[in-house]
C-alpha cells in the first residue's frame, strides 16, 4: 500500500505521458536514428529520412491525441491547449517538409547521415517542449535543446567554411541573447518566486503583491531582447542574413521557420499571459521593433543577388509583420499571428525547396540570375515557385495575403492605423524584390544554371507540391484553420 | 448558382483547364481557351437580355459564406452599371484570343491561360458586392496582366510590367486599409450592408477619418483610372505590352479604376468626394489637355495611342465628380466606348505592326493604297475616338460636357479642347501613316486584312455604330443605377442637379434628352 503510493508519486499518470506523446516519439526515434547510423550509412543512405518522416508523422498523432486530453502534465509544467498544439502541429510538418526537401541536398552532399535527422528531430523536440510550457524554466530547456541543435545544423557540413562561418555566428550570438532571456527569467523569480506562468500571472495581477513594478518593467525588456532575437526581430536581427545564406540550404529553410514560430508562440505566451499589466510599458518596444523590422528586412532585400540571402532578409520582414499582429495585443492579433506563421512557413520551405533544387553541388548556383529561364525549362517547377513568390507578396487567393490581410485587420483594430499603413506601404517595396524573381525566371533567357538542371528528384517535387497547395488552401479556404487559431487564442489576451 | 456565378467561373475553370492541355497541342489550346471566352461571352449576353430595368437593388445575386470568421461573403451581383462592363469584358477576351492567335508563337498555353485568368479577374471585379471580394479580384488582374507585359512584351518589357504591378499595388494597398477599416467599424464587408448603414446614420465617419480613406480608395483607383499625375505606368505598359495585352488593358482594366470610383469613393464617402471634387476636375481637365497635347507629338503609335487614353479618361472623371446625371452618364458612356474604340485602335496598330514590324510613324506611309480595307477600318475607328457624331465615343463626351457644364461652366471650356486636340493628333496620325507616298518595305509588307482579322474587326465597328446610333440599349440600365448612386452621393445635400427621388423613368429623362440631341 505504502509502496504504490510512493511509487505513483514519481511515475506521473498515463494521461501525462499521452500529453508528452510528441516529444517522447520524436526522442526516441532520434535516439534510434544515431544507433542506427553506423549500421545503415553505407547501404541505405536514404533509411534515416524516411524514418524521420514516420516518426515526425507519429508525433503529429501523438499531438493530436495529446490534445484529446488537453489540460495541465508533469505538476503544471506543461499546458496541452489548442495554441501549444496549432505550434506543435506546425513545427512538425515543417520537420517533414525539412526533410523532405533535405534527400536530394544530403545526396548532392554526400552527407546522408543519421545524426543530420537525429539533429533535426531533437530540434522539434525542443520546439514542441517550449510551445507548449507552462514554466519559464521549460520555455528555456526547450530553448536550449532546440538553439543546440540548430547551431550542430547550421554547421553540419564542416569541410564547408560557410557552414562554419554560420554556425559559430548563431552559435555566439545565440547564446548571449538566450542569456538576456535568462537573466529577465531570473528577475521575475525574484520578484513573483515562481517561475510557472499561471502562478506569476496571479501575482503579478494582485494589486500591491509586488514591490517594484519597474523591475517587472525590466524583466520584460530583457525578455524581449531575447526573444527578438531568436524571430530575428529588428534591432536584433544582424546575425540573420550571414546564418542563413552560410547554412546548408535546407537547414536555412528549417531555421528560417520552424525554431522562430516556436519563439513566437513562447512569445505571445510570456507576453500576453504575465506581462499584461506592464503592456503600456513594452507596447511601444513591440511596434518599433515591427516597423523597423519590416523596413529594413524590405530594403536590404532590395539589394541581394543571392537568393537565399534575400530570403534571410525577407524572413526579417515577414517577421516584422508577425510584430505587429503582437504589438495589437489582441485575440484577433494572436489568431493573425498563428495564421501568418502557418502561412510563411509554407512559402519559406517552399521557396527553399527551389533554391535547393537549382543549388546543385556545392551550392554554385543561388544566385538571383541563377534563376534565368526556369519558366521556359522547367515550367511546372517555376509555376509552383510563382505560388510561393505571390504569397510572400501577398497576393489574393494566397495564404500569404489572407495572413496580411488578417494580421493588419488586428493591428487596425487596436488602433494601429500608422502602423498598418506604414506596414502596407512596406509590402509594396518588398513585392518589387519579390518579383525580381519572377523577372529572371519568366522574362530572361535561361543561363547555364538553368540548361544543366536536373529534373525535380521525389523528395523535392512532394517538398514543392504539399507547400504549394497548403499555400492555396490557406488563401482560398482558410476557414478550418482560422477557427482553429480563433479558437485557441491565449486566455491573457485582452 | 445562378447564371452570373457561371459566367466568372467559366473563365476560372477554364484557366486550369488550359494548363492541363500538353503544351505541344498549341492548336488545340487556341482552340479551348476560344471556345471557352466565346461561352462566357454567349452566357454573359443572357445577363443582358434577362436584365431587368427598374428593379431597386442588384440582380443575379449569389450571396453565400465563404469564410465565417471574419465573415466574408461570395457575394455577386450585377446593376447596369457592372452589367455592361461584364459584357465589354466577355466580349473582348474572344476577339484578343483571335488576336493572338499567330502573334504569339512561344509559350502559346501560358499566354492564353493567362487571358482567362484576366478575364476571370475583371469579371469578378465588376460583379463583386463584397468589399472583400472585390479586393481579392482587383488584385488577380495584375498577375496576368504583369506576365502578359513581362513575357511577351516588346524590348522594355520588364521594366514596364514591373513598373505597372508596383503602381498599381503600392496605391491598392493603401485601399486595403480603407477596406479593413471601414470593416472593423462597420463590422461587415457587405457593401450592401456598409451603404445602408451609412445610409441610416448608424455607420459614420468623422471628417478627418472620411478624407483619408476617400483618399486612399480614391489613389487606388485614380492609379487605375490613369489619372494626371499618376498616369505615366500607361504609357510604357501599353508600348511595351503585346497588342492584346494593349487592349484588354485600355479597353477594361482602364475601366477598374473608373467603376470603382463611381461605385466606391462616391456613395461610401459622399462629403469627401464633394469636398474634394475640385481638385480633382483640375486634375481631369489637366490630364484631358495633357495627354491630348503629348500625343499630338509622339512618334510612336501605340505611344500616341496610350496618350489618347489619358485624355479620354480625363473626361470620365470630369464627368464622375460632376455629381449630375448626365455627368455620370456620360462617364459611364465614355467608358464602355472608349473601351470599343480605344481597343480597336489598339488592335488595328497591332495589325500594323504584325506586317510592318514597327511602331514609329515615320516607317509607314501609303498604306491605304497598298491595304484599303484596313485603311477604311482604321478611319471609322479612329473617327469614333475623335468624337464624330453617330460613333460611339461622341456621346459620352456630349454628355460629359454638359453634366460638367450643369456644375462649373468654366471648366467645361477647357474640357471641350479635348475632342479639338483628338481630331488633330489622330487625324495627323492618319494622314501620315496611311496616305503619302508609298515605299517599298510597306508595300512588300502590306497584305490587306485576312478572314481572321476581320472577325475581330467587325464586331467592334457593329458596336460603334450601334452606341453611336441606338445609345438607349445601354445607357437605360446605365443610368438607372447611376441615378441611384447619385442619390446615395447627395445624403449631404449639395448636389447640382437635384436627381433624388424621382422615378427611375424621370430620372432617365435627361438623359435620354441628351441622347436625342445626340442624334
Amino acid at each position: 500500500m505504502l509502496a504504490e503510493v510512493v511509487i505513483s508519486n514519481f511515475i506521473p499518470p498515463g494521461v501525462d505521458m499521452q500529453r508528452f506523446a510528441p516529444e517522447i516519439i520524436l526522442t526516441i526515434a532520434g535516439t534510434l536514428l544515431m544507433v542506427l547510423d553506423p549500421l545503415f550509412a553505407k547501404r541505405f543512405p536514404k533509411l534515416f529520412g524516411h524514418l524521420s518522416i514516420l516518426a515526425l508523422l507519429a508525433a503529429i498523432g501523438g499531438a493530436v491525441a495529446a490534445y484529446a486530453v488537453p489540460g495541465m502534465a508533469f505538476s503544471n509544467l506543461l499546458i496541452i491547449d489548442g495554441f501549444g498544439t496549432f505550434f506543435r502541429v506546425l513545427v512538425l510538418v515543417i520537420g517533414i517538409l525539412t526533410v523532405l526537401s533535405s534527400y536530394r541536398y544530403l545526396d548532392i552532399a554526400k552527407a546522408e547521415t543519421g545524426e543530420y535527422h537525429a539533429l533535426i528531430l531533437f530540434s522539434i523536440v525542443g520546439q514542441c517542449l517550449m510551445v507548449a510550457a507552462n514554466d519559464l524554466i521549460m520555455i528555456f530547456i526547450g530553448l536550449e535543446i532546440s538553439s543546440i541543435a540548430s547551431y550542430v545544423l547550421a554547421g553540419y557540413l564542416r569541410d564547408d567554411k560557410r557552414n562554419n562561418e554560420s554556425a559559430i555566428k548563431y552559435f555566439l550570438l545565440g547564446s548571449f541573447a538566450t542569456g538576456f532571456l535568462l537573466y529577465g527569467i531570473a528577475l521575475i523569480y525574484g520578484i513573483t518566486d515562481s517561475t510557472k506562468l499561471s502562478q506569476i500571472a496571479q501575482v503579478l495581477s494582485t494589486p500591491g503583491s509586488v514591490p517594484a513594478f519597474g523591475m517587472v518593467g525590466i524583466a520584460a525588456g530583457l525578455m524581449f531582447v531575447g526573444l527578438a532575437f531568436k524571430v530575428s526581430g529588428a534591432p536584433f536581427q544582424i546575425w540573420t542574413p550571414d546564418v542563413y545564406q552560410g547554412a546548408p540550404a535546407p537547414v536555412s529553410a528549417f531555421l528560417g521557420t520552424a525554431p522562430k514560430a516556436a519563439a513566437f508562440a513562447i512569445f505571445l505566451r510570456i507576453f500576453m499571459t504575465i506581462f499584461q499589466q506592464v503592456a503600456s510599458g513594452w507596447e511601444p518596444l513591440l511596434w518599433i521593433s515591427a516597423l523597423l523590422s519590416m523596413t529594413i528586412g524590405n530594403f536590404a532585400a532590395l539589394a541581394q543577388t543571392n537568393v537565399k540571402r534575400m530570403l534571410a532578409y525577407s524572413s526579417i520582414a515577414h517577421a516584422g509583420y508577425v510584430l505587429v499582429a503582437l504589438a495589437a495585443r489582441s485575440e484577433i492579433g494572436t489568431a493573425a499571428a498563428m495564421f501568418y506563421l502557418a502561412a510563411y512557413a509554407l512559402m519559406n520551405v517552399g521557396a527553399f525547396a527551389v533554391v535547393i533544387h537549382m543549388a546543385g553541388k556545392g551550392e554554385r548556383h543561388v544566385k538571383i540570375s541563377d534563376l534565368a529561364g526556369l519558366g521556359q525549362r522547367q515550367p511546372v517547377t517555376a509555376a509552383l515557385f510563382t505560388i510561393f513568390i505571390l504569397s510572400f507578396i501577398g497576393v489574393p487567393l494566397t495564404g500569404g495575403f489572407f495572413g496580411k490581410f488578417y494580421i493588419f485587420r488586428a493591428a487596425l483594430h487596436s488602433n494601429l492605423v500608422w502602423l498598418t499603413v506604414l506596414g502596407l506601404l512596406n509590402s509594396a517595396v518588398a513585392a518589387y524584390y519579390y518579383l525580381r524573381l519572377l523577372v529572371v525566371m519568366y522574362m530572361n533567357e535561361p543561363g547555364e544554371a538553368v540548361d544543366n538542371i536536373e529534373p525535380l528528384t521525389p523528395g523535392l517535387r512532394a517538398a514543392l507540391i504539399l507547400p504549394a497547395i497548403g499555400t492555396l488552401v490557406l488563401g482560398i479556404l482558410p476557414g478550418a484553420i482560422l477557427n482553429f487559431a480563433q479558437n485557441s487564442t491565449l486566455p491573457g489576451a485582452k | 448558382m445562378n447564371l452570373l456565378d457561371l459566367v466568372i467561373a467559366i473563365p476560372a475553370v477554364g484557366f486550369v483547364l488550359t494548363l492541363v492541355i500538353p503544351r505541344a497541342q498549341e492548336q488545340a489550346i487556341r482552340m479551348f481557351t476560344l471556345a471557352v471566352s466565346l461561352l462566357a461571352f454567349v452566357l454573359s449576353i443572357g445577363l443582358a437580355t434577362g436584365f431587368q430595368s427598374g428593379q431597386p437593388g442588384q440582380q443575379f445575386v449569389t450571396d453565400v459564406v465563404w469564410i465565417a470568421n471574419p465573415e466574408i461573403h461570395w457575394h455577386v451581383g450585377i446593376d447596369g452599371l457592372s452589367l455592361w462592363l461584364i459584357i465589354l469584358s466577355t466580349f473582348l477576351t474572344p476577339i484578343c484570343i483571335l488576336i493572338s492567335w499567330r502573334l504569339i508563337k512561344e509559350r502559346s498555353k501560358e499566354f492564353f491561360a493567362f487571358l482567362l485568368l484576366l478575364e476571370f479577374g475583371l469579371i469578378g471585379v465588376f460583379a463583386a458586392w463584397d468589399l472583400f471580394v472585390f479586393y481579392v479580384f482587383w488584385e488577380i488582374v495584375l498577375v496576368p496582366m504583369y506576365f502578359l507585359i513581362g513575357i511577351w512584351g516588346h524590348d522594355r518589357r520588364i521594366y514596364a510590367a514591373v513598373k505597372f504591378f508596383l503602381y498599381t499595388f503600392a496605391a491598392s494597398v493603401l485601399m486595403l486599409t480603407g477596406i479593413i477599416f471601414v470593416y472593423n467599424r462597420a463590422g461587415t464587408f457587405d457593401y450592401a450592408q456598409i451603404l445602408s448603414a451609412i445610409a441610416s446614420g448608424k455607420l459614420t465617419f468623422t471628417h478627418l477619418e472620411e478624407t483619408l480613406l476617400f483618399l486612399g480608395f480614391f489613389l487606388a483607383f485614380a492609379v487605375k483610372v490613369p489619372l494626371w499625375p499618376v498616369h505615366t505606368w500607361l504609357p510604357d505598359a501599353h508600348v511595351e505590352a503585346p497588342s492584346p495585352g494593349s487592349v484588354m488593358l485600355a479597353s477594361v482594366m482602364l475601366k477598374m479604376g473608373c467603376y470603382g470610383l463611381i461605385r466606391f469613393c462616391l456613395p461610401m464617402f459622399p462629403t469627401a468626394a464633394h469636398e474634394n471634387a475640385w481638385w480633382i476636375q483640375i486634375l481631369a481637365i489637366i490630364g484631358i489637355l495633357y495627354g491630348a497635347l503629348v500625343a499630338m507629338v509622339q512618334p510612336n503609335l501605340k505611344k500616341l495611342v496610350a496618350y489618347s487614353s489619358v485624355s479620354h479618361l480625363g473626361f470620365v472623371v470630369l464627368g464622375i465628380f460632376s455629381f449630375t446625371q448626365l455627368g455620370l452618364d456620360g462617364a459611364t458612356y465614355v467608358m464602355l466606348a472608349h473601351g470599343i474604340s480605344t481597343g480597336a485602335l489598339f488592335m488595328l496598330v497591332g495589325f500594323l505592326y504584325e506586317r510592318r514590324h514597327s511602331l514609329a510613324i515615320v516607317d509607314y506611309g501609303g498604306v491605304a493604297t497598298a491595304a484599303p480595307w484596313l485603311t477604311t477600318m482604321f478611319m471609322i475607328t479612329m473617327l469614333a475616338s475623335v468624337g464624330l457624331p453617330t460613333l460611339c465615343n461622341f456621346i459620352g463626351e456630349f454628355l460629359v460636357l454638359q453634366g460638367a457644364a450643369q456644375a462649373h461652366f468654366t471648366w467645361t471650356i477647357f474640357a471641350a479642347l479635348g475632342p479639338i486636340f483628338a481630331a488633330c493628333y489622330l487625324l495627323w496620325m492618319f494622314q501620315r501613316v496611311f496616305f503619302g507616298e508609298l515605299s517599298d518595305e510597306v508595300k512588300h509588307h502590306m497584305p490587306d486584312l485576312n478572314l481572321r482579322e476581320w472577325a475581330c474587326v467587325v464586331p467592334l465597328v457593329i458596336m460603334m455604330v450601334w452606341m453611336g446610333v441606338y445609345t438607349q440599349t445601354f445607357l437605360a440600365p446605365v443610368s438607372e443605377a447611376n441615378m441611384k448612386i447619385l442619390n446615395q452621393t447627395s445624403t449631404t445635400a449639395r448636389v447640382v442637379m437635384p436627381a433624388a427621388g424621382g422615378a427611375p423613368a424621370a430620372g432617365g429623362a435627361p438623359a435620354a434628352g441628351g441622347m436625342k440631341h445626340a442624334r
